[in-house]
């Protein structure tokens, strides 16, 4: 760990007094030529920049009329001031959802109304300066697009929206963010976003086989590439290797065995996440979707299933009909994608799964809702399905649940602090006090319901706790996957 | 006719075109401007009417605004509760003769400016008491709310403390109505009152003032979770299947 102190954790996260300018340096690194390159972006900073983000910025206005509402309704009510995590975090002002809007709007107000033309001084109007687009890329990406603030606007203006849209306009300058754009060109050049090539998948996956054998003497296939398969599995590649994320997969694969679902991922799509949504590309958000269409069509599945990645779900959930759509080659009983969670909950539900909640009595569980799946998505044929579908499967598997602060979890969820294409090493700082909100109401269930474990269904959060998680002199080891609890508590052999 | 009788005509007349005009412009580029992604804050209703609802409670109730922030919500929805009573209280120097209802109202509609006062200095009070609130102030946050308290004071002072000559002002505005003018009683409070809502016309549609028909077009209130509508889906989640086919079966627009 490094020299960043993480904040005190208590009961209540007070509202911070200003500390302008505290996260001014923390920055991540920029992209280099050649990661921008691949996406189509200029490499440098292009020449007559102020040219040509004023131009994308009218015509993302024009197209979008999120945006164009957005930045015309503000009233500066203040009611966001003190929702993001990021500044109830880091106390920098421009880390309130307002004042980070602002830092677009006022440039939107000086180049495309009448009062910010005449009169920019008196309604806060602001020419595009080096300095500004400085600001952008800096504060821009200490937003995590987790949508919370738009819970609480009078006018649900949604940051998210402008921060995709400040992304995108540093792309077409040239002033790209390494993390995403070097993600997103892997994703292109080899079909997920760690840059696993095909026969380091399959020998994964070969060697999860063993060890589930191993483990529990059955034999849960981990299939790749299997043409004819029922179900298309896309998931998070973070799921084929990383800690906590292999239990989730390994559950998966075992709720799959145990109901007699066969499924395949592919090597061709083999990631759920699109971080085009992260950099507000809908060109590139269209490109990496069309993967996972062209990789469904290929295998001649019946349905597509989502695992546990909050942002692809949005993605799957609420964008794809429109990028992708429609899905009208699959089974019509399901058009549309389902999340892991609720093909569980259905298998649950239906008797389909022998589970023995005692495997995991050794655990008092909590969740976190995923800001994307929470504000973003559903799962289930109800509003709000997105809290109890989840829920419910952990409840099926597990003796001891108990939820976070109220004020914490459903659409009020804290984002873990490492959402939105700020999950790299560059931000260490902004992610460690980003997850101060979430791990206080967490530390509190701690002390006061003796939680062990806080179990999540995004790759993102899971990463992102994992790291952070010591710094609040909490163990890394409390996060885990729905699915690792559901993997747990099945009893194989019992219905084969 | 005096000079200020056609200055003030002119001002009302250009305030109200430039009000209707840039209110419908603006609301026209609000429709016209595509949606291409659904964005509803989740979790949203899945039906027209359940947005319909959603919608109400917001404009209503200022439901978001009470779950976000207490006491903005006590101070503007006194705000603008009263500032609806004062409006329609104002509907008695149009109408001959004076509908019934509107003479019912009017007690409240008087006695509400003083809410409305009263709540306009607590919404500059905050925005000045509040760091937060005042760093993303800019000098029009507070200019309009001293233009909302200048025509709220003066008009409580000609309702309750300064009786003008308001017969003649009516009939000054229902001649600007009938494009005959009659003379406007020369009374400061009435010429600093109606400059003053006239300016408040005049910024309405290059302002924040846009929240008022901006609200009903935002993406994220108004769109409907029906993502699953085409279709009848089944998500096997042990709940009950949806079977509304829509017309189209796939909407590629996440609008309304």
């Amino acid at each position: 760990m490094s020299d960043i102190v993480a904040p005190p954790l208590s009961d209540y996260v007070p509202t911070p007094n200003l500390k302008p300018d505290a996260m001014k340096a923390v920055r991540p690194f920029k992209a280099s030529p050649e990661h921008q390159a691949a996406l189509g972006f200029p490499g440098t900073l292009v020449e007559d920049w102020q040219k040509v983000a004023i131009k994308r910025l009218g015509e993302l206005v024009e197209g979008s009329r999120a945006l164009r509402v957005f930045l015309d309704s503000c009233v500066k009510c203040g009611a966001c001031t003190d929702k993001c995590h990021y500044f109830l975090g880091t106390a920098d002002p421009r880390n309130m959802p307002v004042a980070r809007q602002d830092l677009v709007r006022k440039v939107y107000r000086r180049y495309f109304t009448w009062a910010g033309r005449w009169f920019p001084w008196l309604v806060g109007a602001q020419d595009l300066t080096p300095d500004v687009l400085e600001s952008w890329y800096t504060y821009y990406h200490q937003c995590s697009q987790c949508r919370r603030c738009s819970v609480f606007c009078p006018f649900g203006i949604d940051t998210a929206e402008i921060s995709m849209a400040a992304r995108e306009i540093l792309d077409s300058v040239g002033v790209g963010q390494k993390y995403c754009n070097e993600i997103l060109g892997k994703v292109h050049k080899i079909g997920n976003n760690l840059g696993l090539p095909e026969p380091a998948l399959r020998n994964t996956l070969e060697g999860l086989e063993e060890d589930v054998k191993d483990q529990c003497g059955a034999d849960v296939r981990f299939p790749v590439d299997v043409v004819g398969a029922e179900v298309l599995l896309i998931t998070p590649s973070a799921d084929f290797f990383a800690e906590p994320h292999i239990d989730g997969l390994i559950g998966y694969a075992k709720v799959f065995h145990q109901a007699g679902i066969s499924w395949t991922v592919s090597s061709e799509a083999s990631e759920a996440a699109n971080f085009a949504m992260f950099i507000g590309s809908h060109e590139q958000m269209r490109k990496v979707a069309q993967r996972i269409r062209e990789a469904a069509i290929a295998l001649k599945v019946k349905r597509i299933v989502v695992g546990e990645c909050g942002h692809a779900w949005r993605v799957a959930y609420s964008f794809w009909s429109t990028l992708i759509g429609p899905l009208d080659f699959l089974d019509p009983r399901y058009p549309q994608p389902q999340h892991i969670c609720e093909v569980t909950k259905g298998l649950i539900a239906r008797g389909a799964l022998k589970l023995d909640p005692s495997a995991n009595d050794d655990k008092v569980v909590t969740f976190h809702d995923s800001c994307n799946v929470a504000r973003a998505t559903r799962m289930g044929d109800r509003p709000g399905g997105q809290f109890t579908v989840p829920r419910s499967v952990i409840r099926s598997v597990c003796a001891h649940f108990v939820d976070m602060d109220p004020n914490t979890i459903g659409d009020k969820t804290f984002c873990c602090g490492g959402g939105g294409g700020l999950l790299t090493d560059d931000l260490m700082e902004l992610r460690v006090k980003g997850a101060l909100p979430r791990l206080s109401a967490l530390n509190t269930v701690v002390q006061e319901h003796k939680v062990t474990h806080m179990a999540a269904i995004c790759a993102i959060c899971k990463t992102q706790f994992s790291k952070v998680l010591p710094y609040y002199g909490l163990p890394r080891e409390m996060v885990i996957s729905v699915h690792q609890l559901v993997g747990d508590a099945i009893v194989l052999g019992a219905k084969d | 006719m005096s000079a200020w009788t056609i200055g003030y005509a002119v001002l009302l007349y250009v305030a109200f075109v430039v009000l209707v005009g840039g209110v419908v412009y603006r609301v026209a580029l609000y429709q016209f401007t595509p949606a291409p992604l659904r964005i509803p804050t989740m979790p949203a209703p899945r039906t027209r009417l359940g947005v319909t609802m959603r919608m109400g409670r917001e404009v209503g109730l200022f439901s978001s605004l009470f779950r976000g922030d207490k006491w903005a919500w006590i101070w503007s929805a006194l705000f603008h509760v009263s500032l609806l009573l004062v409006l329609l209280q104002h509907l008695r120097y149009v109408f001959v003769p004076v509908p019934l209802w509107v003479r019912l109202e009017s007690p409240f509609g008087s006695y509400a400016a003083f809410v409305l006062v009263i709540s306009l200095a607590g919404l500059l009070g905050r925005r000045l008491a509040i760091a937060r609130v005042r760093f993303v102030s800019a000098p029009s946050d507070y200019l309009m709310l001293l233009l909302l308290l200048v025509i709220g004071v003066t008009g409580t002072l000609m309702r309750f403390v300064d009786r003008v000559n308001i017969v003649g002002f009516k009939a000054f505005i229902l001649g600007v109505m009938a494009l005959h003018l009659q003379p406007l009683p020369l009374d400061p409070l009435i010429l600093v009152h109606v400059a003053s809502v006239a300016g408040l016309m005049l910024i309405f549609p290059f302002s924040k003032l846009l929240h008022a028909p901006g609200v009903f077009f935002s993406p994220t209130r108004n769109q409907v979770d029906r993502s699953r509508r085409e279709g009848g889906m089944r998500t096997g989640a042990g709940d009950e299947p949806e079977t509304r086919p829509t017309a189209s079966p796939v909407v590629r627009e996440g609008g309304l």
